[in-house]
């Protein structure tokens, strides 16, 4: 943070700001130089923030009314859907809050992806966000089991069973985690206030991705650094500010769609039925935006390779910036990784497709094949590309190649791709 | 600064650090045992049935510890199944007469050893349990046959108090 010197103006400011240099910090946020091309990829970060307040904000009032107790969470919850006031309203925007929330990021994920922003000198900032990422999985995991529903009581016995596939402690490390011999009482006291200590975290690491952002500044669709402040910079408010603000009131106009049209299509049935720990739902999905991870569990034959390929499949991101050896990073200018991107993409959709479904005959065959493309896009794939694929040239500034009077013409003609 | 000699600051500093990690984790140790089983829960650690009321090839379904456990009267088409199985045919290798010593009865814990979940009664390929999570199959031993789970259903600790009354646990 090279911020110009700021000097408050009133008196009262510049005492107050000489103690705690909070306006000093207010003024490089106002002012802080953001690459003026920014497209509405970037808005996601923004709404992230909005995902997060709210998810704290309608989770907190329902904490008022929800009962943390094996015999009592499942009507509690009801009890919030009937009686309390504004309940449903409330529950139904933590409930579907939690879905929009892993589709905002995911779009924030598939973004940096694309445009290459986890390219040095943004690895920390990469590494925050993915600690964020499995952060949130805890939470929505721990959430889901509040209600005692039966897709909560089992979801907690599958979840919790991957730490079996330990060897020699793993046994041990189950029977710790529910503080019994099966998912119980002592499991949903200690989930509750996991899920609860959990956003606060997640928050705290909010503020050093802000930060970590902060040192180099934003990266942008064309990938190249700029100088800061310039002509290809503009100041954060009002400019993005208005962007982001635009953005978010899209995002909720979703976001409400789904509280108030179909507020139980991404739940599942069954979790409005109390938990029974003699009866097992005969088909066990998590929620859509695990699907991905549980095909690649369930498409390794072998209990611990299973889950070892599950957690590598998270994991391995946090390697992406050293796996990717190319050096430019927007697929703008790499037009083989252009097309490696959207087959990942594609990837993704298909395993979180398959994971959906039962596993066996062609779903099994399917999710073994696009497991072994996932890891492969990542190992091999990027690793070669950097070195093999001829890349197009990239323009000096952001301005230049929409003003021209660029030496390169390949460059001018990119501009219209740049413009997408 | 270029020589290296121990010298009394250097014990005194590993003695510290040596302390200091003792109290550390003797200090963290509580936070994490708590976490485990505790008095009350063990305390239910055994559960008594009686069994007089179920006929051959019933099974049912009792509670024990949170964990459904299975006892199943077996038939003797069940039970001649059961033991004309070959050991080298099996990917957790286990005697049926090991599994249930009165033959008759089955008694193990309902839970399949892949992620936890309850198998269901006479389904799967192998005429025993089949669970619906992950597609495990056992046999009328209750011995994996075929899917991800790692090993056989587990035979808890049990007895006959008398001829109509099993103890588990």
């Amino acid at each position: 943070m090279s911020d110009h010197e700021y000097t408050p103006k009133s008196k009262f400011g510049k005492w107050f700001n000489d103690r705690l240099p909070l306006l000093t910090l207010a003024n490089h946020l106002t002012d802080y130089p953001t690459p003026k091309n920014l497209n509405y990829w970037w808005t996601f970060g923004g709404i992230l923030t909005f995902c997060l307040i709210t998810q704290i904000v309608t989770g907190l009032v329902l904490a008022m009314h929800y009962i943390a107790h094996a015999d009592m969470a499942f009507d509690s919850v009801e009890h919030i859907m009937r009686d309390v006031n504004y309940g449903w309203l409330i529950r139904y925007i933590h409930a579907n809050g939690a879905s929009m929330f892993f589709l905002a990021v995911y779009i924030h994920i598939f973004r940096s992806l694309f445009y290459g922003s986890y390219k040095a000198p943004r690895e920390i900032i990469w590494i925050i966000g993915i600690i964020i990422y499995l952060l949130m999985m805890a939470a929505a995991f721990l959430g889901y089991v509040l209600p005692w529903g039966q897709m909560s009581f089992w979801g907690a016995t599958v979840i919790t069973n991957l730490f079996s596939a330990i060897p020699l402690v793993g046994e041990g490390i189950v029977t710790w985690l529910w503080g019994g011999y099966s998912v119980d009482n002592p499991t949903l006291t200690r989930f509750f206030t996991l899920h609860y200590l959990i956003p606060f975290l997640i928050l705290g690491l909010v503020v050093l991705h802000i930060w970590a952002l902060h040192v180099p500044g934003n990266n942008n669709p064309v990938g190249i650094d700029i100088k800061k402040p310039s002509k290809d910079t503009v100041p954060f408010h009002p400019y993005i500010v208005i962007k982001d603000g635009f953005a978010l009131l899209m995002f909720m106009i979703v976001f409400a769609f789904f509280v108030f049209y179909t507020p139980n299509i991404l739940g599942h049935a069954d979790n409005y039925i109390e938990a029974n720990p003699l009866v097992t739902p005969a088909h066990i999905v998590p929620e859509w935006y695990l699907l991905p991870f549980y095909a690649i569990l369930r498409s390794v034959p072998d209990k611990l390779l299973g889950v070892v390929a599950m957690l590598s499949a998270i994991l391995i991101l946090a390697a992406l910036p050293w796996l990717d050896t190319s050096k430019i990073r927007s697929a703008v200018f790499r037009p083989l990784y252009r097309q490696f991107y959207w087959i990942l993409v594609a990837d993704v959709l298909i395993l979180g497709y398959v994971g959906a479904m039962p596993a066996e005959g062609l779903y099994l065959l399917v999710a073994r094949v696009a497991t072994a493309y996932y890891f492969l896009h990542f190992l091999v794939i990027l690793p070669v590309l950097g070195w093999k694929e001829k890349t197009l040239p990239i323009p000096l500034s952001i301005t230049e190649p929409i003003l021209g009077g660029s030496p390169n013409l390949a460059t001018a003609k990119n501009k219209e791709s740049l413009n997408k | 600064m270029s020589e290296k000699k121990t010298n009394r600051r250097d014990f005194l500093f590993t003695a510290t650090y040596a302390v200091g990690a003792v109290g550390v984790g003797a200090t963290i140790w509580p936070m994490i045992d708590q976490m485990n089983p505790d008095a009350s829960v063990k305390a239910l650690a055994s559960t008594e049935v009686d069994v007089s009321a179920v006929n051959p090839g019933k099974t049912i379904t009792v509670l024990w510890r949170g964990k459904p456990v299975f006892i199943r009267r077996r038939t003797q088409d069940e039970i001649a199944e059961a033991r004309a199985v070959k050991l080298e045919d099996l990917k957790h290798p286990e005697k049926d007469e090991d599994r249930a010593v009165n033959p008759e009865w089955l008694v193990m814990l309902g839970v399949c050893t892949h992620l936890g979940c309850v198998p269901l009664d006479q389904k799967g390929e192998y005429n025993g349990w089949f669970c619906p999570c992950h597609g495990s199959h056992y046999d009328i031993s209750g011995r994996i046959r075929k899917g991800p789970a790692p090993t056989n259903m587990e035979i808890p600790k049990y007895e006959f108090v008398n001829a109509n009354t099993i103890k588990i646990g």
